[in-house]
């Protein structure tokens, strides 16, 4: 559905995308997830068509990008980072508005305006203006504008900026509802939640390079680190004998307990381990699996965590 | 024929409605010049000019008749030089994006914020028109009905030219600037010297050479000499001074202002194929 092949942007002498490339296949939910600043804004503003392809080979929806822009255009929905709707007109004109735009004829459109604000629960707003709606409403009132004109492929830049937890997860729920009708979605973020939860595949981005792509299963995976929290009636003899075991990779001693990080599937793991220790007459007080997080896939592969960026809330890694 | 302006024309025309104060402001402004300056101004002026001898054939009419064009145009001008702004908002608020992200061509943005200004200046000049009136205002004197829709068209259509030169000028400065400030700062500017070199308020003539120049060239001169000669007439005396108009003057003067609409376009179309926003 989109296909991206050594995409280069430089602003003057900086290089904010450094040859990127990428597939997204149909109807698939696929998330550049990275820091801010990380080039992903741009990457979505030139598949867009709102900057100029400088170096590279972009086709969205089987239209080459510098020769068809107009059918490109055309395909596709967009939902800015930024609420981008005028205060001082209603919902209804809203989306009336963005469907002349796109020369939706009449009828079409208006079928169109009222499914989709029975998608994004919006009926009741129909005729308010859009500065009296709160931060969820707007946010849905953008993805139904988005939708308005059947995109095959919504691109949404950083789509639940600001929202507050709650609505956060309902934009979600939207977001894969109409993924399940037949929208592939690309999305950009800083949330891992967002990445983990939403997404079939992932690319982590930094510096504009795309470091690693895949679903979020295998990049899990692929670390290969899952971490086992135990407590023992006897913490010091315990960590001697872990210490030694070729099964625990890295081994660090807590307040009450030890941590030991585990090379393999660690659901496996912990029976064998918990039965080593048993055999040497050490009693287990408490005992806890973590499979990694996107945080600690993020830093395994950029080598840190997700820098503090301008706006919004930032997860930090949350490594024991 | 893809008719995408008419979208970007309907909200235009949506905003001019929705904002009340605004709307009325601007309609009871030109109104407002009217009844102070202008019957304050005509009050002195018409006792200057009681002593100058008639014309034989020429019609003598009062001041307050030979600013009302003026006060038109000089509408006009600022709604023209105003007309664009919403752009530099929709610019600055991001939702020009929307619009630039949509197979809609630009040149068509230009078009329908055009289209919608040219229509604003026609109702406030409309309104004008019948508050003159009110007012004491000696339009379309001894003229049949047919023969006033006639002038009243002759006036929206220079209205109309005149205004499309200065939207596009509009326009172009909205797109490139950055903050409302700077544009206002700029209209400010450029408000002064075309107001008042002009033949909106006083005749040219007795203007020093140089200020007579800059009003021969000066596109709201051509402007109030069109809405004059199909408001007054051809042959007509003001404030002592004989004025006469041949069709082919007027015919010129609307020369000036397509070609000035044409280059302002022109202008206004590079500057929007440059424009990058995101």
């Amino acid at each position: 559905m989109i296909d991206v092949r050594n995409l280069v942007y430089r602003y003057g002498a900086f290089t904010a995308v450094d040859t990127i490339s990428f597939q997204v296949f149909k109807g698939e939910i696929f998330s550049f997830l990275g820091p801010n600043g990380a080039g992903k804004s741009t990457v979505i503003n030139v598949l867009i068509t709102l900057l100029t392809l400088q170096e590279g080979e972009v086709s969205i929806a089987g239209y080459d990008l510098s020769r068809e822009p107009e059918k490109v255009r055309e395909s596709i929905g967009i939902v800015f980072q930024e609420v981008t709707l005028d205060r001082d007109m209603t919902v209804w004109e809203i989306l009336e508005f963005h469907g002349r735009l796109y020369n939706l004829g009449k009828t079409e459109r208006r079928r169109r305006i009222d499914e989709l604000l029975s998608l994004v629960e919006l009926e009741e707003k129909r005729d308010s203006l859009t500065k009296e709606l709160s931060g969820g409403m707007k946010r849905r009132l953008e993805i139904a504008r988005g939708l308005m004109t059947r995109p095959r492929v919504l691109f949404l830049d950083e789509p639940t900026l600001g929202l507050d937890p709650q609505t956060r997860i309902r934009m979600w729920e939207y977001l894969n509802q109409v993924n399940r009708e037949g929208t592939t979605i690309f999305l950009t973020t800083h949330y891992m939640d967002e990445a983990d939860q939403l997404s079939d595949r992932i690319s982590i981005i930094d510096h504009g390079k795309i470091i690693v792509t895949g679903t979020t299963w295998q990049l899990k995976n692929a670390l290969g680190e899952d971490s086992i929290y135990i407590e023992t009636s006897d913490d010091d003899a315990a960590q001697e004998m872990l210490s030694t075991d070729s099964r625990v990779t890295s081994l660090r001693r807590k307040k009450k307990g030890i941590l030991v990080m585990v090379d393999g599937d660690g659901t496996r793991l912990l029976p064998a381990l918990m039965d080593t220790l048993l055999a040497a007459g050490l009693h287990i007080t408490a005992v806890n699996l973590k499979k990694p997080s996107m945080d600690d896939v993020f830093v395994h592969y950029t080598g840190r965590e997700l820098r503090e960026g301008g706006g919004g809330t930032v997860y930090r890694g949350r490594r024991p | 024929m893809n008719t995408g302006f008419m979208t970007i024309y309907w909200r235009d025309m949506l905003r001019f409605f929705r904002f009340r104060t605004l709307l009325i402001s601007s309609l009871v402004q030109p109104a407002l010049w009217m009844a102070f300056f202008g019957i304050a101004m005509s009050s002195s002026f018409d006792r200057f000019s009681m002593g100058v001898p008639a014309v034989p054939g020429a019609e003598a009419v009062g001041y307050l008749t030979f600013m009302a064009a003026g006060v038109i145009a000089m509408t006009t001008l600022f709604t023209s030089l105003f007309g664009g702004i919403v752009l530099l908002f929709d610019k600055n608020w991001g939702l020009m994006r929307e619009i630039l992200a949509s197979p809609l061509p630009r040149s068509h943005i230009i078009i329908g914020i055009a289209l919608s200004g040219m229509t604003k200046s026609f109702i406030q000049a409309i309104i004008i028109m019948v508050f003159g009136l009110v007012l004491g205002v000696e339009f379309f004197r001894g003229l049949s009905p047919t023969g006033i829709l006639v002038a009243v068209a002759g006036i929206l259509v220079f209205v109309g030219m005149f205004s499309l030169g200065f939207l596009f000028l509009s326009a172009t400065i909205s797109i490139s600037m950055e903050s409302p400030e700077g544009l206002q700062g700029i209209i400010t500017l450029l408000t002064m010297p075309i107001f008042f070199a002009s033949n909106a308020l006083y005749p040219t003539d007795a203007f020093p050479a140089i200020l007579r120049d800059i009003s021969v060239v000066n596109p709201l001169t051509h402007l109030i000499t069109g809405i004059r000669y199909f408001a007054i007439g051809d042959n007509f005396t003001a404030i002592g001074i004989h004025f006469t108009h041949t069709p082919g003057d007027i015919l010129a003067s609307f020369l000036v202002l397509i070609a000035f609409a044409g280059v302002m376009f022109s202008l206004a179309w590079w500057r929007f194929s440059q424009a990058v926003i995101t």
